[in-house]
C-alpha cells in the first residue's frame, strides 16, 4: 500500500464544503425584535393618555419633548457631556481590570495579596464611595471618571480572573511541552483562552458603568443626561425626563452589540462552539 | 548510545482524599531504553502509570527517584528535542490546523517565511494541506490527531511521543493514521514512544513492546517484524505477529484476570 491510497482515504476540504441549499423564509432575528418594540411601543403609546401626565408619558409625548430639546442644542450637549467620562471611566477600567484580572488568575501569590480586594469590591455597594470621591477630587470631569472607572473595573477583572482559572490545564502544558516563555503562555494561551471571559465582564461593566455615569450626574456637579432627569423631574416636565432614560437605554444596548460584535470578531470560534438554538 | 534511557524511575503521588493525604506509587522503579529510530510501545492495564512515565520523559512531570536520560543528557523540563502529542490533540481553538503547527515552531524561534513553510510542509505530510485553514471544531477527530502529530514533528524533535494517539478514533481512522505513523516513521527515522491499550496497535507499529503492571515494567518483548510495514493486512497475518500478541495477550492476562477465568 503507498502513501496515495492513505491520503485518498483521508477526508479533504472538497468532499466537505459543498453550499448548501438555501432556506426558502427565515425569521430574522432582528425581525423578532423590531416586532416586539413595536408592539410594546403601541400598547404604552394606547394607554399613554390616559394616564396622569405628571406620573408617566408615552412615546409621541416623549418624542416631541426629545425634539425640543434636540432642536436647541441642549440634548446634544448633555449627550456629548456624559460621554466624554463615561468612554474615559469605561476604557482606563478595561486597560487596568483585564491585565490585573490576568496576572490574579494566572500566579497565586497576586491572587493572595490582590484578589480579596477585588471580591470585595466587586460585592460592595460602591456608590457608597461617592461622598469620599467627592472630596478627593472634587465636582468635575475627574470625580466622573473615577466613579465610572470604579463601578466597571470589578466586573471586568472579576471575570477575567474567573476565565484564567477556567483555562483548561492541558493547554496550559501544550506551552510547556514545546518549551513556551512565560510571557509567550499568558499572549498566546491565558489570554485568547479568556478572552470570552473578559468580554462577558466588558458587556456587564456597560450596564453598571452607565449606573455610575448617571449616579456621578445626579451628586456631583449636575450635567449631562442625568442632569437633564434631575432638571426635568424638579419642573415635572415627565415626558422631558423620559427622554434621557430612552438615550440612556439605547446607549446601553447599542454598546453592548458593540461589544458582541467585537467577540465575534476575536473569538469567533467561541460564537461557533455554543449550542444555541437558531430560532 | 540509546536515544531514551529510564533508570529505577520511581515516582509517587499526593492525593488529598477528605483532607488525608494519601499516597500513590504511581511508578516503583521503571527502567527500559529506547535506541535511536525505533518505536516502543507502552502498554498494560489502566493505571499501570504509561502516562506517567511518558510525561516524566517529556518533562512534563519531575520523577521522584531515578534518572530520565534523553541523547544522554538529564532530563529537567521539557525541551525541543522531545515532541509531544496528546491523547486528545489538545489543539488551541482560536487557531487554524496551520496555526496550531505554527504554534511549536514559534515557540522554538522560527519567524517570517520559514515559519509559514515548515508549518505547510508538516501539515501536508499528515495530508491535511487543504484543510490548513480550518480552525480545530471545524476538524473531525482523525484530522485533529493528524494537526497534533504535525505540531509535535514540525519542531523536528528527536523522539516523539505519544499517549494514546489514536484511542479516540473509530477502527477504520485508527488504521489509517496507524498506517501514516508507519510511512512517517520510515520517511523521517524518528524515535518514538506511544501508549496504548491496543495490542494490535502495539504489535503492528513497535519494534519493541514494553508491558507495564502497577508501577513496574514486567516485560519487554521484542517484535521481529520485517519493515516497512506499510501493508497492515499481510503483517497481521504475519506468524510473528500473531505469536507476539498471543504472549501479550496472556502476559497482561494472568495479572487481570482472577484465577476463575483460567
Ligand atoms: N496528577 C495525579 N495526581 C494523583 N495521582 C495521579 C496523578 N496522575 C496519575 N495518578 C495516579 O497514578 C497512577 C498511574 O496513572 P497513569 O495516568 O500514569 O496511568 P495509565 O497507565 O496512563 O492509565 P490509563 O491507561 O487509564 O491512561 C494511577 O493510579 C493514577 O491514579
Ligand atoms: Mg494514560
Amino acid at each position: 500500500m503507498t502513501d496515495n491510497t492513505l491520503a485518498a482515504k483521508a477526508p479533504t476540504a472538497q468532499d466537505a464544503a459543498v453550499p448548501l441549499p438555501r432556506a426558502k423564509f427565515k425569521l430574522a432575528k432582528g425581525h423578532v425584535t423590531a416586532l416586539s418594540l413595536i408592539i410594546v411601543g403601541s400598547l404604552w403609546e394606547l394607554a399613554g393618555p390616559s394616564m396622569n401626565p405628571l406620573f408617566g408619558s408615552y412615546p409621541s409625548a416623549i418624542w416631541e419633548a426629545g425634539v425640543r430639546m434636540a432642536q436647541s442644542g441642549d440634548l446634544m450637549t448633555a449627550i456629548l457631556s456624559s460621554l466624554q467620562p463615561f468612554a474615559a471611566g469605561y476604557l482606563l477600567a478595561a486597560l487596568v481590570g483585564i491585565p490585573l484580572g490576568l496576572l490574579i488568575g494566572r500566579y497565586r501569590m497576586v491572587e493572595a495579596a490582590v484578589g480579596i480586594y477585588v471580591t470585595a469590591g466587586y460585592a460592595m455597594p460602591l456608590v457608597a464611595l461617592v461622598p469620599l470621591f467627592m472630596l478627593w477630587f472634587g465636582l468635575g470631569f475627574t470625580v466622573k471618571v473615577a466613579i465610572i472607572f470604579t463601578l466597571a473595573i470589578f466586573p471586568i477583572c472579576i471575570n477575567t480572573w474567573e476565565g484564567v482559572r477556567a483555562v483548561p490545564k492541558a493547554l496550559i502544558e501544550v506551552g510547556t511541552s514545546f518549551v513556551a516563555p512565560p510571557a509567550a503562555v499568558m499572549w498566546k494561551i491565558v489570554l485568547p483562552a479568556t478572552l470570552p471571559y473578559i468580554i462577558a465582564g466588558m458587556k456587564l461593566a456597560i450596564g453598571k458603568a452607565v449606573i455610575a455615569m448617571v449616579v456621578a450626574e445626579f451628586f456631583t456637579a449636575i450635567s449631562g443626561l442625568g442632569g437633564i432627569i434631575l432638571n426635568a423631574a424638579n419642573q415635572f416636565d415627565t415626558a422631558a425626563m423620559f427622554v434621557p432614560i430612552i438615550i440612556l437605554m439605547i446607549m446601553a444596548v447599542g454598546l453592548t452589540s458593540l461589544v458582541r460584535l467585537l467577540e465575534r470578531r476575536l473569538a469567533p470560534w467561541q460564537t461557533e462552539l455554543s449550542g444555541r438554538e437558531a430560532a | 548510545m540509546a536515544e531514551v534511557v529510564l533508570k529505577d524511575v520511581v515516582k509517587t503521588f499526593t492525593l488529598q482524599i477528605g483532607g488525608k493525604p494519601q499516597l500513590v506509587n504511581a511508578l516503583k522503579g521503571v527502567s527500559f531504553s529506547v535506541q535511536p529510530g525505533e518505536i516502543v510501545a507502552l502498554t498494560g492495564p489502566s493505571g499501570c502509570g504509561k502516562t506517567t512515565a511518558l510525561r516524566i520523559i517529556m518533562g512534563l512531570e519531575s520523577a521522584n527517584g531515578g534518572e530520565v536520560r534523553v541523547a544522554g543528557k538529564h532530563v529537567l523540563g521539557c525541551g525541543h528535542d522531545r515532541g509531544m502529542v496528546f491523547q486528545h490533540a489538545e489543539l488551541l481553538p482560536w487557531r487554524s490546523a496551520l496555526g496550531n503547527v505554527k504554534f511549536g515552531l514559534e515557540m522554538k524561534g522560527v519567524r517570517g517565511k520559514e515559519l509559514t513553510e515548515r508549518a505547510e510542509s508538516y501539515l501536508e505530510l499528515v495530508g491535511l494541506k487543504d484543510s490548513m485553514d480550518r480552525r480545530p471544531h471545524q476538524l473531525s477527530g482523525g484530522m485533529k490527531q493528524r494537526v497534533g502529530i504535525a505540531r509535535a514533528l514540525a519542531i523536528d524533535p528527536a523522539v516523539l511521543l505519544m499517549d494514546e494517539p489514536f484511542g479516540a478514533l473509530d477502527a477504520q481512522t485508527r488504521e489509517v493514521l496507524q498506517a501514516e505513523l508507519l510511512s512517517i516513521h520510515a520517511k523521517t527515522g524518528k524515535t518514538i514512544i506511544f501508549v496504548t491499550h491496543d495490542l494490535d496497535e502495539a504489535v503492528l507499529l513497535a519494534d519493541r513492546v514494553v508491558l507495564m503492571t502497577q508501577g513496574e515494567v514486567q516485560d519487554v518483548v521484542d517484535i521481529d517484524l520485517p519493515r516497512p510495514r506499510g501493508d497492515v493486512v499481510a503483517v497481521r497475518a504475519h506468524e510473528e505477529f500473531v505469536k507476539k500478541r498471543y504472549h501479550i495477550w496472556k502476559a497482561l492476562h494472568a495479572h487481570a484476570v482472577p484465577d476463575a477465568l483460567h
